[in-house]
Protein backbone atom coordinates (compact mmCIF):
# COMPACT_ATOMS: atom_id res chain seq x y z
CA UNK A 1 0.00 0.00 0.00
CA UNK A 2 1.09 3.54 -0.65
CA UNK A 3 0.93 4.39 3.03
CA UNK A 4 3.49 1.65 3.75
CA UNK A 5 6.20 3.31 1.71
CA UNK A 6 8.84 4.94 3.89
CA UNK A 7 9.18 8.65 3.18
CA UNK A 8 12.25 9.86 1.30
CA UNK A 9 13.38 11.57 4.54
CA UNK A 10 13.53 8.16 6.17
CA UNK A 11 15.42 6.72 3.18
CA UNK A 12 17.98 9.55 3.43
CA UNK A 13 18.47 8.66 7.10
CA UNK A 14 19.10 5.05 6.19
CA UNK A 15 21.62 6.04 3.52
CA UNK A 16 23.25 8.34 6.03
CA UNK A 17 24.21 5.23 7.99
CA UNK A 18 26.03 3.59 5.04
CA UNK A 19 29.80 4.16 5.34
CA UNK A 20 32.06 4.93 2.40
CA UNK A 21 33.84 1.62 1.66
CA UNK A 22 37.31 3.22 1.34
CA UNK A 23 36.95 5.87 4.05
CA UNK A 24 34.52 4.36 6.56
CA UNK A 25 34.76 7.45 8.81
CA UNK A 26 32.32 9.24 6.53
CA UNK A 27 28.97 8.15 5.14
CA UNK A 28 27.78 8.14 1.55
CA UNK A 29 25.65 11.20 2.23
CA UNK A 30 28.65 13.01 3.75
CA UNK A 31 30.50 12.34 0.51
CA UNK A 32 27.71 14.04 -1.42
CA UNK A 33 27.41 11.38 -4.10
CA UNK A 34 23.73 10.59 -3.53
CA UNK A 35 22.01 13.23 -5.61
CA UNK A 36 18.37 12.25 -5.39
CA UNK A 37 15.98 9.84 -3.73
CA UNK A 38 12.44 9.58 -5.01
CA UNK A 39 9.51 7.27 -5.41
CA UNK A 40 8.43 6.63 -8.99
CA UNK A 41 5.17 4.76 -8.50
CA UNK A 42 6.11 1.97 -6.12
CA UNK A 43 9.76 1.87 -7.24
CA UNK A 44 12.41 3.70 -5.27
CA UNK A 45 14.86 5.55 -7.48
CA UNK A 46 18.26 6.51 -6.07
CA UNK A 47 20.56 8.69 -8.18
CA UNK A 48 24.30 8.37 -7.57
CA UNK A 49 27.16 10.43 -9.03
CA UNK A 50 30.60 8.78 -9.20
CA UNK A 51 33.53 10.59 -7.56
CA UNK A 52 36.18 9.62 -10.14
CA UNK A 53 35.31 7.84 -13.37
CA UNK A 54 37.63 4.93 -12.64
CA UNK A 55 37.17 4.72 -8.87
CA UNK A 56 36.87 1.00 -8.02
CA UNK A 57 34.83 1.90 -4.93
CA UNK A 58 31.90 3.01 -7.13
CA UNK A 59 30.73 -0.55 -7.70
CA UNK A 60 31.00 -1.41 -4.01
CA UNK A 61 29.07 1.76 -3.19
CA UNK A 62 26.11 0.82 -5.40
CA UNK A 63 26.20 -2.68 -3.91
CA UNK A 64 26.21 -1.22 -0.38
CA UNK A 65 23.27 1.06 -1.17
CA UNK A 66 21.33 -1.83 -2.57
CA UNK A 67 22.08 -4.05 0.42
CA UNK A 68 21.20 -1.33 2.93
CA UNK A 69 17.84 -0.64 1.29
CA UNK A 70 16.94 -4.27 0.66
CA UNK A 71 17.71 -5.06 4.30
CA UNK A 72 15.13 -2.43 5.23
CA UNK A 73 12.53 -4.11 3.08
CA UNK A 74 12.74 -2.05 -0.11
CA UNK A 75 11.99 -4.49 -2.90
CA UNK A 76 11.63 -2.37 -6.01
CA UNK A 77 14.76 -0.35 -6.42
CA UNK A 78 16.46 1.41 -9.33
CA UNK A 79 19.94 2.86 -9.05
CA UNK A 80 20.68 5.59 -11.56
CA UNK A 81 24.15 6.87 -12.39
CA UNK A 82 24.34 10.56 -13.18
CA UNK A 83 27.52 12.10 -14.63
CA UNK A 84 26.40 15.70 -14.96
CA UNK A 85 26.73 17.91 -12.98
CA UNK A 86 30.06 16.25 -12.21
CA UNK A 87 30.80 15.47 -8.58
CA UNK A 88 32.72 18.14 -6.73
CA UNK A 89 34.28 18.20 -3.28
CA UNK A 90 32.00 21.21 -2.61
CA UNK A 91 29.30 18.60 -2.03
CA UNK A 92 31.09 17.14 1.01
CA UNK A 93 29.07 18.03 4.08
CA UNK A 94 30.58 20.08 6.91
CA UNK A 95 30.12 17.07 9.15
CA UNK A 96 31.93 14.97 6.54
CA UNK A 97 34.90 17.36 6.51
CA UNK A 98 35.13 17.27 10.31
CA UNK A 99 34.99 13.49 10.29
CA UNK A 100 37.73 13.31 7.65
CA UNK A 101 40.01 15.47 9.75
CA UNK A 102 39.26 13.41 12.84
CA UNK A 103 40.19 10.30 10.84
CA UNK A 104 43.57 11.82 9.86
CA UNK A 105 42.69 12.96 6.34
CA UNK A 106 42.97 16.70 5.67
CA UNK A 107 39.70 17.91 4.12
CA UNK A 108 39.71 19.69 0.72
CA UNK A 109 40.40 23.42 0.66
CA UNK A 110 39.63 25.86 -2.14
CA UNK A 111 43.27 27.01 -1.92
CA UNK A 112 44.29 23.62 -3.32
CA UNK A 113 46.23 22.30 -0.32
CA UNK A 114 45.53 21.35 3.27
CA UNK A 115 45.00 24.12 5.81
CA UNK A 116 47.03 22.29 8.41
CA UNK A 117 48.30 18.87 9.48
CA UNK A 118 45.28 16.84 10.59
CA UNK A 119 47.36 15.35 13.42
CA UNK A 120 49.31 18.20 15.07
CA UNK A 121 47.51 21.14 13.34
CA UNK A 122 50.77 22.75 12.23
CA UNK A 123 50.42 24.82 9.06
CA UNK A 124 53.94 23.87 7.90
CA UNK A 125 53.02 21.21 5.39
CA UNK A 126 54.46 20.11 2.03
CA UNK A 127 53.19 18.05 -0.84
CA UNK A 128 54.85 14.70 -1.50
CA UNK A 129 52.71 13.62 -4.44
CA UNK A 130 49.65 14.87 -6.28
CA UNK A 131 48.18 11.39 -5.99
CA UNK A 132 47.60 9.07 -3.06
CA UNK A 133 46.17 5.78 -1.88
CA UNK A 134 42.81 6.35 -3.60
CA UNK A 135 41.87 8.52 -6.63
CA UNK A 136 40.37 11.18 -4.34
CA UNK A 137 43.50 11.76 -2.26
CA UNK A 138 47.01 13.25 -2.48
CA UNK A 139 50.02 12.69 -0.24
CA UNK A 140 51.31 15.45 2.00
CA UNK A 141 53.75 15.63 4.89
CA UNK A 142 53.84 17.75 8.02
CA UNK A 143 57.15 19.57 8.45
CA UNK A 144 56.54 20.00 12.18
CA UNK A 145 55.58 16.52 13.36
CA UNK A 146 57.10 14.92 10.22
CA UNK A 147 54.12 12.60 9.77
CA UNK A 148 52.90 11.92 6.24
CA UNK A 149 49.14 12.28 5.76
CA UNK A 150 46.42 12.04 3.13
CA UNK A 151 44.81 15.17 1.73
CA UNK A 152 41.37 14.91 0.13
CA UNK A 153 41.89 16.54 -3.29
CA UNK A 154 39.72 19.48 -4.20
CA UNK A 155 37.90 18.98 -7.48
CA UNK B 1 24.46 8.99 -38.99
CA UNK B 2 25.25 6.49 -36.27
CA UNK B 3 28.37 5.21 -38.01
CA UNK B 4 30.49 8.39 -37.82
CA UNK B 5 29.29 8.87 -34.24
CA UNK B 6 30.40 5.33 -33.39
CA UNK B 7 33.79 6.03 -35.00
CA UNK B 8 34.16 9.27 -33.08
CA UNK B 9 33.33 7.61 -29.75
CA UNK B 10 35.83 4.81 -30.49
CA UNK B 11 38.48 7.45 -31.13
CA UNK B 12 37.87 9.04 -27.75
CA UNK B 13 37.65 5.71 -25.94
CA UNK B 14 40.58 4.07 -27.71
CA UNK B 15 42.85 7.01 -26.92
CA UNK B 16 42.15 6.69 -23.21
CA UNK B 17 42.20 2.88 -23.31
CA UNK B 18 45.54 2.52 -25.06
CA UNK B 19 47.22 5.28 -23.06
CA UNK B 20 45.66 3.97 -19.84
CA UNK B 21 47.08 0.52 -20.53
CA UNK B 22 50.50 1.90 -21.45
CA UNK B 23 50.67 3.99 -18.28
CA UNK B 24 49.58 1.03 -16.15
CA UNK B 25 52.65 -0.86 -17.42
CA UNK B 26 54.60 1.29 -14.93
CA UNK B 27 52.71 -0.15 -11.98
CA UNK B 28 55.29 -1.55 -9.57
CA UNK B 29 58.35 -0.43 -11.55
CA UNK B 30 58.22 3.39 -11.50
CA UNK B 31 61.35 5.27 -10.32
CA UNK B 32 59.90 6.13 -6.89
CA UNK B 33 56.85 5.03 -4.95
CA UNK B 34 55.02 8.37 -5.26
CA UNK B 35 55.39 8.38 -9.03
CA UNK B 36 54.29 4.75 -9.16
CA UNK B 37 51.08 5.67 -7.35
CA UNK B 38 50.56 8.77 -9.48
CA UNK B 39 50.98 6.80 -12.71
CA UNK B 40 48.60 4.07 -11.53
CA UNK B 41 46.03 6.72 -10.56
CA UNK B 42 46.35 8.41 -13.94
CA UNK B 43 45.87 5.06 -15.66
CA UNK B 44 42.83 4.39 -13.51
CA UNK B 45 41.21 7.68 -14.50
CA UNK B 46 41.87 6.96 -18.17
CA UNK B 47 40.44 3.44 -17.96
CA UNK B 48 37.39 4.84 -16.14
CA UNK B 49 36.86 7.35 -18.94
CA UNK B 50 37.30 4.54 -21.46
CA UNK B 51 34.40 2.66 -19.90
CA UNK B 52 32.16 5.71 -20.33
CA UNK B 53 33.18 6.34 -23.96
CA UNK B 54 33.13 2.74 -25.16
CA UNK B 55 29.86 1.85 -23.41
CA UNK B 56 28.28 4.79 -25.21
CA UNK B 57 29.92 3.66 -28.47
CA UNK B 58 28.42 0.20 -28.02
CA UNK B 59 25.02 1.72 -27.28
CA UNK B 60 25.18 3.89 -30.41
CA UNK B 61 26.30 0.94 -32.51
CA UNK B 62 23.32 -1.12 -31.33
CA UNK B 63 24.89 -4.53 -31.82
CA UNK B 64 24.98 -5.48 -28.17
CA UNK B 65 28.68 -4.74 -27.64
CA UNK B 66 29.69 -3.08 -24.39
CA UNK B 67 32.98 -1.44 -23.36
CA UNK B 68 34.58 -4.80 -22.52
CA UNK B 69 33.63 -6.34 -25.86
CA UNK B 70 35.04 -3.34 -27.70
CA UNK B 71 38.23 -3.23 -25.63
CA UNK B 72 39.05 -6.91 -25.67
CA UNK B 73 37.59 -8.30 -28.88
CA UNK B 74 38.77 -5.96 -31.57
CA UNK B 75 42.08 -6.31 -33.37
CA UNK B 76 44.65 -3.67 -34.28
CA UNK B 77 42.95 -2.41 -37.46
CA UNK B 78 39.71 -1.72 -35.59
CA UNK B 79 41.39 0.57 -33.07
CA UNK B 80 40.98 4.32 -33.59
CA UNK B 81 43.51 5.82 -31.18
CA UNK B 82 46.12 8.30 -32.32
CA UNK B 83 49.63 6.88 -32.84
CA UNK B 84 51.07 8.98 -30.00
CA UNK B 85 49.38 6.98 -27.24
CA UNK B 86 50.49 3.55 -28.48
CA UNK B 87 54.19 4.50 -28.49
CA UNK B 88 56.21 2.50 -25.96
CA UNK B 89 56.86 3.99 -22.54
CA UNK B 90 60.62 4.41 -23.03
CA UNK B 91 62.17 5.91 -19.92
CA UNK B 92 60.20 7.83 -17.30
CA UNK B 93 60.88 11.13 -19.09
CA UNK B 94 59.50 9.81 -22.37
CA UNK B 95 56.38 8.55 -20.61
CA UNK B 96 55.83 11.94 -19.00
CA UNK B 97 56.45 13.82 -22.26
CA UNK B 98 53.94 11.59 -24.08
CA UNK B 99 51.43 12.15 -21.28
CA UNK B 100 51.98 15.91 -21.31
CA UNK B 101 51.46 16.19 -25.08
CA UNK B 102 48.33 14.07 -24.87
CA UNK B 103 46.95 15.85 -21.75
CA UNK B 104 47.35 19.23 -23.42
CA UNK B 105 45.34 18.08 -26.47
CA UNK B 106 42.88 16.14 -24.31
CA UNK B 107 42.06 19.12 -22.12
CA UNK B 108 41.35 21.32 -25.14
CA UNK B 109 39.19 18.62 -26.71
CA UNK B 110 37.18 17.91 -23.55
CA UNK B 111 36.67 21.61 -22.88
CA UNK B 112 35.09 21.96 -26.33
CA UNK B 113 33.07 18.75 -25.93
CA UNK B 114 31.39 20.12 -22.81
CA UNK B 115 29.28 22.18 -25.23
CA UNK B 116 28.45 19.19 -27.44
CA UNK B 117 24.91 18.99 -28.80
CA UNK B 118 24.96 15.35 -27.62
CA UNK B 119 24.01 15.34 -23.91
CA UNK B 120 25.83 12.14 -22.97
CA UNK B 121 29.03 13.27 -24.68
CA UNK B 122 28.85 16.62 -22.90
CA UNK B 123 28.37 14.82 -19.56
CA UNK B 124 31.34 12.47 -20.09
CA UNK B 125 33.48 15.44 -21.13
CA UNK B 126 32.46 17.42 -18.03
CA UNK B 127 33.34 14.47 -15.77
CA UNK B 128 36.63 13.66 -17.54
CA UNK B 129 37.78 17.26 -17.74
CA UNK B 130 38.18 17.53 -13.97
CA UNK B 131 40.49 14.53 -13.95
CA UNK B 132 42.42 15.60 -17.03
CA UNK B 133 42.97 19.13 -15.70
CA UNK B 134 44.68 17.49 -12.74
CA UNK B 135 46.75 15.23 -15.01
CA UNK B 136 47.92 18.21 -17.05
CA UNK B 137 48.93 20.14 -13.93
CA UNK B 138 51.17 17.27 -12.89
CA UNK B 139 52.69 16.55 -16.31
CA UNK B 140 53.38 20.25 -16.90
CA UNK B 141 55.25 20.44 -13.57
CA UNK B 142 57.17 17.27 -14.36
CA UNK B 143 58.16 18.33 -17.88
CA UNK B 144 59.41 21.66 -16.54
CA UNK B 145 61.13 20.03 -13.55
CA UNK B 146 62.97 17.45 -15.63
CA UNK B 147 63.60 19.69 -18.64
CA UNK B 148 65.05 22.47 -16.50
CA UNK B 149 66.75 19.93 -14.24
CA UNK B 150 70.14 18.25 -14.48
CA UNK B 151 72.07 17.87 -17.74
CA UNK B 152 71.04 14.23 -17.79
CA UNK B 153 67.31 14.87 -17.25
CA UNK B 154 67.35 17.78 -19.71
CA UNK B 155 68.90 15.66 -22.45
CA UNK B 156 66.46 12.85 -21.88
CA UNK B 157 63.49 15.21 -22.07
CA UNK B 158 64.80 16.82 -25.26
CA UNK B 159 65.26 13.34 -26.76
CA UNK B 160 61.73 12.40 -25.70
CA UNK B 161 60.33 15.55 -27.30
CA UNK B 162 62.28 14.99 -30.54
CA UNK B 163 61.05 11.43 -30.67
CA UNK B 164 57.38 12.14 -29.89
CA UNK B 165 56.82 15.46 -31.62
CA UNK B 166 56.18 13.83 -35.05
CA UNK B 167 53.12 12.21 -33.45
CA UNK B 168 51.58 15.52 -32.34
CA UNK B 169 50.20 16.56 -35.74
CA UNK B 170 47.80 13.62 -36.03
CA UNK B 171 45.75 14.85 -33.07
CA UNK B 172 44.78 17.95 -35.06
CA UNK B 173 44.06 16.44 -38.46
CA UNK B 174 40.41 16.72 -39.58
CA UNK B 175 38.78 14.06 -41.73
CA UNK B 176 35.27 13.08 -42.89
CA UNK B 177 34.29 11.78 -39.43
CA UNK B 178 35.22 15.12 -37.87
CA UNK B 179 33.28 16.98 -40.56
CA UNK B 180 30.22 14.89 -39.78
CA UNK B 181 30.61 15.59 -36.05
CA UNK B 182 31.02 19.32 -36.66
CA UNK B 183 27.92 19.41 -38.86
CA UNK B 184 25.82 18.10 -35.99
CA UNK B 185 27.46 20.26 -33.35
CA UNK B 186 28.69 17.12 -31.61
CA UNK B 187 32.43 17.81 -31.65
CA UNK B 188 34.81 20.61 -32.64
CA UNK B 189 37.10 20.71 -35.65
CA UNK B 190 40.38 19.29 -34.27
CA UNK B 191 42.29 21.83 -36.34
CA UNK B 192 40.68 24.63 -34.33
CA UNK B 193 42.28 23.29 -31.16
CA UNK B 194 45.81 23.71 -32.52
CA UNK B 195 46.52 27.43 -31.89
CA UNK B 196 45.78 27.21 -28.15
CA UNK B 197 47.78 23.98 -27.95
CA UNK B 198 50.76 25.56 -29.68
CA UNK B 199 50.69 28.67 -27.53
CA UNK B 200 50.68 26.69 -24.29
CA UNK B 201 53.24 24.20 -25.59
CA UNK B 202 55.65 27.03 -26.36
CA UNK B 203 55.24 28.48 -22.86
CA UNK B 204 55.86 25.16 -21.14
CA UNK B 205 58.81 24.22 -23.36
CA UNK B 206 60.35 27.61 -22.74
CA UNK B 207 60.03 27.10 -18.96
CA UNK B 208 61.48 23.63 -19.42
CA UNK B 209 64.44 24.99 -21.48
CA UNK B 210 63.50 22.57 -24.25
CA UNK B 211 63.57 23.28 -27.98
CA UNK B 212 60.57 22.50 -30.12
CA UNK B 213 61.46 20.60 -33.31
CA UNK B 214 61.09 22.75 -36.40
CA UNK B 215 59.71 20.10 -38.73
CA UNK B 216 55.94 19.76 -38.76
CA UNK B 217 56.10 16.28 -40.28
CA UNK B 218 53.34 14.14 -38.76
CA UNK B 219 52.92 10.37 -38.67
CA UNK B 220 49.29 9.50 -39.36
CA UNK B 221 47.08 6.45 -39.61
CA UNK B 222 46.06 5.75 -36.01
CA UNK B 223 42.79 7.64 -35.68
CA UNK B 224 41.69 6.48 -39.14
CA UNK B 225 42.83 2.94 -38.29
CA UNK B 226 44.65 2.68 -41.63
CA UNK B 227 48.17 2.23 -40.31
CA UNK B 228 48.91 1.68 -36.66
CA UNK B 229 52.51 1.32 -35.57
CA UNK B 230 53.86 -2.14 -34.83
CA UNK B 231 53.70 -1.42 -31.10
CA UNK B 232 49.91 -1.57 -30.81
CA UNK B 233 49.72 -5.24 -31.80
CA UNK B 234 52.27 -6.21 -29.17
CA UNK B 235 50.38 -4.22 -26.57
CA UNK B 236 47.04 -5.80 -27.46
CA UNK B 237 48.48 -9.30 -27.39
CA UNK B 238 49.26 -8.70 -23.74
CA UNK B 239 46.13 -6.71 -22.89
CA UNK B 240 43.68 -9.09 -24.57
CA UNK B 241 45.18 -12.54 -24.09
CA UNK B 242 42.99 -13.62 -21.20
CA UNK B 243 39.70 -12.67 -22.86
CA UNK B 244 40.86 -14.28 -26.10
CA UNK B 245 42.01 -17.50 -24.42
CA UNK B 246 38.97 -17.70 -22.15
CA UNK B 247 36.08 -15.76 -23.74
CA UNK B 248 33.51 -14.53 -21.19
CA UNK B 249 35.73 -15.60 -18.28
CA UNK B 250 34.48 -14.31 -14.93
CA UNK B 251 35.79 -14.65 -11.41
Amino acid sequence: MVTDKPTTEVIWEWLDAVPDPEIPAISLTDLGIIRNVEWVGDTLEVTVTPTYSGCPATRIITLDIETALRDRGIEKLTLKTQLSPAWTTDWLTERGKERLEGYGIAPPQPAGGPQHCPLCKSSHVERISQFGSTPCKAQWRCQSCLEPFDYFKCI
Amino acid sequence: MSEPLFEFLCRMGDNTLVLGHRVSEWCGVAPVLEEDIALANTALDLIGQTTLWLNLAGEVEGKGRDADALAFRRDVWEFRNVLLVEQPNGDFGQTMMRQFLFDLWHKGMLTALQDSSHDQIAAIAEKSLKEVTYHLERTTDTVVGLGDGTDESHDRMQNALDRLYPFVGEMFVSDAIDTAMMAEGIAPDPADLRPAFDARLDEVLSDATLIRPTSDFAHKGGKSGQRHSEHLGHMLSQMQWLQRAYPDATW
